[in-house]
């Protein structure tokens, strides 16, 4: 059920943007309708031919999902807005990051975001607070963004020519890698409390990054952790991954990230 | 669970094509899911039934055909299986392998019935 206004969206999505009093969005994603076509024409019995028969499709599964991708990677670039995918398993720093991120890069750069929660604002409030365009996407039971839930959150925000998109995806390590939002580049998130052997365990979200950035370097004291481990079972994975390691919370290894992104909003 | 939002994918495509071909029901889906792919066959033939309800492949028969996953060298060429993204190569320990098969995920066919009864 919505908790903002109470009425059934069992399993659907709904757009909130912060800061705007009653301002939320039910998204009819799942096109179930499988109403039956009104009977206006009669069915024409062949009966030369049996009853049944083979059709073929040969197309992707994620098709409809790939092609609204696409839409949206149009969009983008019309506009040259450069998008990045943020991925990671719950609670290891995606938000944090954004609000280490954002104030940096926010002087010469328009920012937006779009977070992607199961169910509460809280994530949303939190980038609301840095003062940039954001919209919240409650995946009710769904556990990631997909391309038509990205498409209806950029026809709700300001997005400016050049702006430097941010999506927070909903955290899982497993399904949102398998679906294309039309994002520039996938940027996965491990926190040193999470084990080195995360990227083997869960290859394709590794394979499918660009970029992977671990967290919560300050607590490596801490923890058994073996950064160095990590970052070869990673490069294993994915040769191509670009790697950096950071503290959100202190800021440690933020600069060489920002300058990274600085240079790809640039060339991209 | 992705594996449910990717059963409803898969209904609507196929519910659409079915109806575009005049067809009643839907009696067998044929999918090719490779081994590397990031799906469960079995989570995803649990969550079908729920998925395809009301629709033209409530009934459906789904058939998965499951590819080994492959690897092909990019220094030597040797082709080999792998069951994972990464794998060194068994002729000259070379990381660098392309994937060939065992990514596959399509709706290949399915079998209509035309008419009631
Ligand atoms: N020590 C330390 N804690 C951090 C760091 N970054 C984030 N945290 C903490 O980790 C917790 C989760 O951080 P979030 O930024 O909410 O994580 P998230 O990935 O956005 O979480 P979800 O949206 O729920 O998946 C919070 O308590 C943060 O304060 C860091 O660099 N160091
Ligand atoms: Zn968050
Ligand atoms: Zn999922
Ligand atoms: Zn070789």
């Amino acid at each position: 059920m919505c908790d903002t206004c109470g009425c059934s969206t069992e399993g659907e999505a709904v757009l909130r943007m912060p800061g705007k009093t009653g301002g939320h969005i039910h998204m009819d994603l799942k096109s179930h309708s499988h109403e039956h076509a009104s009977g206006d024409h009669p069915h024409d019995h062949n009966h030369d031919h049996p009853g049944s028969r083979k059709v073929l499709l040969e197309q992707d599964v994620l098709q409809q999902n790939n092609l609204l991708a696409e839409r949206n990677r149009g969009f983008f670039e019309a506009r040259n807005i450069f998008a990045l995918n943020f991925l990671s398993s719950p609670g290891s720093g995606k938000t944090s990051l954004l609000e280490a991120l954002i104030p940096a890069l926010q002087a010469s750069t328009p920012v937006a975001v779009i977070e992607g929660d199961q169910q509460t604002t809280n994530d949303a409030d939190r980038i609301h607070a840095l003062g940039v365009p954001v919209i919240q996407i409650n995946t009710g039971s769904g556990c990631h963004l997909d391309a038509m839930m990205v498409n209806r959150a950029i026809r709700e925000l300001p997005l400016p020519d050049g702006t430097l998109l941010c999506i927070e995806n909903v955290g899982n390590l497993v399904c949102p890698a398998m679906f294309d939002l039309g994002e520039a580049l996938k940027v996965v998130i491990i926190s040193v409390t999470e084990g080195d052997d995360k990227p083997l365990k869960y290859p394709n979200m590794f394979h499918e990054s660009d970029v992977c950035i671990l967290n919560k370097t300050d607590l490596l004291p801490y923890v058994e952790f073996d950064a160095l481990k990590c970052r070869q079972n990673a490069m294993q994975v994915n040769h191509h991954l670009q790697w950096f390691e950071v503290s959100a919370k202190t800021g440690a290894g933020m600069a060489p990230l920002q300058e990274w992104i600085e240079h790809k909003l640039k060339d991209h | 669970m992705h594996e449910m939002s990717i059963a409803m994918s898969i209904v609507d495509a196929v519910d659409a094509k079915a109806r575009a071909e005049g067809a009643v029901r839907i009696s067998l889906i044929e999918l090719k899911i490779g081994k590397l792919a990031g799906i469960l066959p079995e989570a995803l033939r649990f969550c079908f039934s729920a998925a395809a309800t009301g629709s033209l492949a409530g009934q459906a028969q789904l058939v998965i055909d499951e590819p080994d996953g492959r690897g092909r060298c990019s220094d030597c060429g040797h082709e080999f299986s792998v069951d994972f993204y990464y794998a060194r190569c068994p002729e000259c320990g070379s990381l660098r392998i392309v994937i060939v098969s065992g990514e596959e995920f399509l709706i290949q066919s399915i079998i209509i019935d035309e008419e009631g009864e």
